[in-house]
């Protein structure tokens, strides 16, 4: 069977800084990034701000802010690709097919609208249903995502509401149309440790409920755990790793993840320092040649600063970009 | 929210005093009563002739509350200023109340359709510069409106005379006639500079509101869940643009009684503008100070009835 | 004849501007981020730079200005008068009546012109060359707009600054009279003034500058009262630093993207509001607004005088097109807020 969602080499491009007199330079945020997603699978997109795990999300429901745009790549969804679909045709996939929350509740809601007219919005949009049936549904999902008192909170302004309520009624807003796929941008992120691990919960069981799939985007190992499937690390917009959850806690291949696992307090032994990865992430447009992470690898040796690292896969899916693991160094 | 009102209404009142006090200090203490008499009856009349002027105005009499307390001009000038009771025209001794009363009606005629006509155009014109943004359609939108706001008002009005009033002949160059079948006829050349004048500037203005409310996140929500572009900028944006829009169209209101000044006098319509116009020609203090008085007044309100509005679209204000 | 006269002052006052341009341009070009923005103003904005150039080098060949050296058989010239570099250009221009551009008879008569086909832009109805007169016009109207600013935004700044420093009882005061400026009609205030203060320029310049102050006072005291809030100026203040101190080192410079911005968008309003003056009869001399406003009744006449209209109103048009242009792009790339976000 087809996945349900395969991206293949996907680039999405900003223009970059003026430099003299010359036309603007296009600085790809996301480069060359391939990978594919199952019906009612969870994939976990890791990486450090930046490193465009954001932007890929957003490029495959073709919303990347202007000026940005996609240049090359196919986002195949059951074989169709979105690229080449109508404005149209992409509109009647958000929001019914794929769906997507996003980081900020408190600035992601319309503050004039109600919150429940907005999901009723969302309801409309995709179904020729009467306001009255729309709203009734809106209440049975408001319900079903765990927010109290729904019939009350349906007329609430989103200012009237705490961030963890405005992260269910965007997760309702979401969950509407019954979407096949849901892309989840740092939903907790803004959100405290407590509220957090409720709105973690929350997504897993109706991902298990429902059979949904996650794209799952997060800066935050820690939280991977509870949910993903299998997990994706980028670094400053190439892929570097891509393997099933379990596997890559247990041995991480690319130096890069190894340095993201060892850096997760709840992993490490007790009594040791915590590991952190020496430098900073370079800003777009000012990657180094070769393999993006080589100042700041620990195992670097000569093809890393000069060539693109290879794809190196092993039998079960398991994908790593680096040289050293590609000539059998580890 | 009671409460509320009650504080802006104070406040109000409080600015009113003072915008009464200026007007006394620039039109009694800096040019005092015997200038004006001069101005109104020459410069060469005996001083019995300037002394009777005075009483008859009500001049005659000392300037601050320390000279005479009982009776003197800056007390004088806020009662009949807070009554209501204007009294008569430095120039012609006409009663300044009935003229104003006469004047409002043609101020209105040609502010209200002014007001509709102007919004009629530039908010569809700025949604549209706003949905284009970052094309050349937008960029084309934003130099036109700069290139209508470069030119001076003066110039539109002589150029609508010139071109469609004296070459073309469409419409009157000027005149004005109450009968609803001709108003239109006399209205429609001021009404036409008038929108044109104001355009570059509104939509300018209106089209910074909208785009600065497309890029929320909210939009970025509505399109997530495939609201179309259209829908986005009618539902999403107009109503969070329509805030700070909506300041600045309450806030015309007011004005709409006090007319324009410089549309009213070169197109002969015999509104409050042209009346203001006439006394500063005419020197006419006492005039000119009612009116700054009543711009002044409506202004306060409007003032007021912005913040109140304010809560009507923004569901987030709230009058404590 | 007293000590010192008006061109005496102008020329002087011109030496001092040229100092000031120098030493903003010293500013500028020492400071990174001022320099950068100088530059990117130059990339975007080339013609409407050069066109306030070209403005700008008119009104000062217009401000220098000195007595004697003109030819005895010059007409309508007052030989003992001080002349401008631009007077001295078109002394002994003076037709009898009006002359069509490039005209070598008169417009109405046919009589034969002094100076045939020497009015490129014609002559008013006194002969005067129409050029002549709209480069006069370009010294009123950076004069107007300069000199306005000059007022204004120093009276704004310490009243603004002030009042979002110290607070308390001087913030309500300022409060108050700013609401109240702000609740009187800007022309009829203005006007008011005018008839109060008498007629002539410097007085037209002080009611602008007194009617257009608010604003930018209103601005000033929000950004202050930010600022003062921020943590480098609670630092200072933790440490000691004296308060006019901490308001010129670190509160002013902070203002000056908006001291800038205002200036330039104030600039093109007060010459636009000039123009209405001169059409109240109450505006400056030899001014853009009093050309359009003499020239207005000619286009009754037939055949039509346009040249007169048209000169005044390109000249006015250009300048306020210039300023606008430029204003906007200063705005884009000064005002932090308007900057994309472009990764």
């Amino acid at each position: 069977m087809s996945p349900l969602l395969e991206i293949r080499n996907l680039r999405t491009a900003f223009p970059g800084a003026r430099s003299g007199f010359g036309p603007r330079e296009p600085v790809h945020v996301v480069d060359d990034v391939s990978f594919s997603l199952d019906r009612g699978e969870v994939l976990a997109l890791v990486g450090e701000s930046g490193s465009g795990k954001s932007v890929t999300a957003l490029s495959l429901l073709r919303l990347v802010p202007k000026p940005g745009r996609v240049t090359a790549g196919e986002v195949r969804l059951d074989g169709r690709d979105l690229m080449t679909l109508s404005v149209g045709e992409m509109r009647r996939i958000r929001g019914k097919r794929i769906a997507m929350i996003f980081q900020e509740p408190m600035t992601a809601l319309n503050p004039v609208l109600r919150v429940g007219d907005q999901v009723v919005e969302a309801i409309q949009l995709h179904e020729l249903v009467s306001r009255a049936e729309a709203r009734a549904r809106t209440r049975a999902l408001f319900a079903e995502v765990g927010i109290p008192d729904p019939d009350e909170r349906l007329d609430a302004y989103p200012h009237q509401l705490s961030g963890g309520l405005k992260q269910r009624v965007m997760i309702a807003m979401a969950l509407a149309m019954r979407p096949e796929l849901l892309i989840a941008d740092e939903p907790t992120t803004a959100l405290d440790v407590t509220m957090q691990a409720q709105i973690l919960r929350l997504l897993r069981d109706l991902q298990r409920e429902r059979r949904m799939a996650i794209l799952l985007i997060t800066h935050d190992l820690g939280i991977v755990n509870e949910l993903a499937d299998r997990i994706a690390v980028m670094y400053a917009g190439r892929l570097v790793e891509l393997a099933p959850r379990a596997e890559l806690f247990a041995n991480p291949l690319h130096p890069y993840t190894r340095g993201l696992l060892a850096a997760i307090p709840a992993l490490a032994e007790p009594g040791t320092r915590l590991h952190e990865i020496p430098g900073v992430v370079p800003s777009a447009g000012r990657w180094p040649k070769g393999c993006r992470f080589t100042p700041r690898c620990s195992e670097r040796f000569e093809p890393c600063e000069a060539q693109d690292p290879a794809e190196t896969t092993r039998p079960n899916g398991r994908r790593v970009y680096c040289h050293a693991v590609a000539e059998g160094r580890r | 929210m009671g409460a509320y009102v009650l504080r802006r209404l104070g406040w109000g009142a409080l600015v009113l005093l003072g915008v009464l006090f200026l007007l006394f200090v620039l039109f009694f203490a800096v040019t005092d009563p015997d200038d004006i008499a001069r101005k109104a009856l020459g410069e060469k009349v005996p001083p019995a002739v300037i002394e009777q002027w005075k009483a008859n105005h009500g001049y005659d009499r000392p300037l601050w509350p320390w000279q005479d307390f009982e009776n003197n001009l800056l007390f004088d000038h806020y009662r009949r200023m807070l009554t209501f009771d204007f009294g008569l025209s430095d120039a012609d001794d006409s009663p300044i109340t009935e003229r104003i009363r006469d004047g409002m009606g043609p101020s209105l005629a040609l502010t209200v359709p002014l007001l509709v006509l102007g919004l009629g155009v530039s908010i569809p014109l700025s949604l549209l510069v706003a949905f284009f943004r970052e094309t050349y359609i937008d960029r084309m939108g934003v130099f036109l409106c700069v290139l209508a706001m470069s030119v001076s008002t003066l110039l539109y009005i002589i150029g609508a005379q010139f071109l469609i009033g004296k070459v073309l002949r469409w419409f009157p160059i000027s005149g004005f006639d109450p009968d609803p079948l001709l108003l239109p006829r006399f209205l429609a050349l001021p009404l036409l500079v008038g929108v044109l004048s104001g355009i570059g500037a509104d939509v300018r203005f209106y089209r910074t509101a909208f785009i600065e409310e497309s890029t929320r996140d909210f939009v970025r929500t509505a399109r997530a869940k495939g609201a179309s572009e259209a829908r986005i900028m009618t539902r999403h944006v107009l109503r969070n643009a329509l805030i700070p829009i909506l300041t600045q169209v309450v806030l015309a209101i007011p004005f709409l009684f006090s007319g324009s000044l410089l549309l009213e006098s070169f197109f002969g319509i015999p509104g409050l503008g042209g009346v203001t116009v006439d006394a500063i020609q005419a020197n006419d203090f006492s005039t000119l100070r009612t009116m700054v008085f009543i711009y002044s007044l409506l202004f306060v309100f409007g003032q007021i009835a912005t913040d109140l509005s304010y809560g009507l679209v923004d569901p987030r204000v709230r009058f404590e | 004849m007293s000590g010192i006269e008006p061109y005496m002052v102008s020329n002087g006052a011109t030496l001092l501007l040229l100092a000031g341009v120098g030493f903003a341009v010293r500013i500028v070009r020492r400071n990174r981020l001022w320099r950068e923005a100088a530059a990117s103003l130059w990339r975007r904005r080339r013609l409407a730079l050069c066109v306030l150039a070209v403005y700008f080098v008119i009104a000062l060949l217009d401000s220098v200005a000195w007595k004697g050296g003109v030819p005895e058989h010059a007409v309508g010239v007052l030989p003992n008068a001080p002349h401008s570099i631009v007077d001295r250009f078109f002394l002994d221009t003076t037709e009898a009546s009006y002359s069509a551009p490039f005209a070598a008879v008169e417009f109405y008569g046919d009589r034969p012109l002094r100076h045939p086909g020497a009015h490129p832009l014609g002559t008013d109805i006194i002969g005067r060359d129409v050029l002549y007169m709209a480069l006069k016009g370009a010294r009123v109207a950076l004069l107007i707009g300069g000199l306005t600013s000059l007022i204004a935004i120093p009276l704004a700044l310490m009243f603004g600054v002030g009042a979002g420093y110290f607070g308390g009882r001087f913030d309500d005061f300022v409060f108050f009279l700013i609401s109240t400026l702000a609740s009187m009609p800007g022309l009829l205030l203005l006007i008011a003034l005018i008839m109060a203060m008498g007629r002539g320029t410097v007085s037209v310049c002080v009611a602008l500058g007194v009617t257009s102050w608010v604003g930018f006072c209103r601005l000033s005291r929000a950004e202050t009262l930010k600022l003062r809030e921020l943590d480098f100026v609670r630092a200072a203040r933790v440490l000691g630093v004296s308060e006019p101190r901490i308001i010129f080192r670190h509160i002013l410079p902070n203002l000056a993207h908006l001291i800038v911005i205002t200036f330039v968008l104030m600039f093109s309003g007060l010459v636009l509001s000039e123009a209405v003056l001169s059409w109240l009869g109450i505006g400056v001399d030899g001014s853009w607004g009093q050309m359009i406003d003499g020239a207005r009744d000619e286009l009754s006449r037939e055949p039509i005088v346009w040249w007169n209209i048209a000169a005044a109103g390109t000249a006015l048009f250009t300048l306020i097109l210039a300023v606008n242009t430029v204003g906007d792009s200063i705005r884009d790339v000064l005002d932090p807020r308007t900057q994309g976000d472009a990764p």
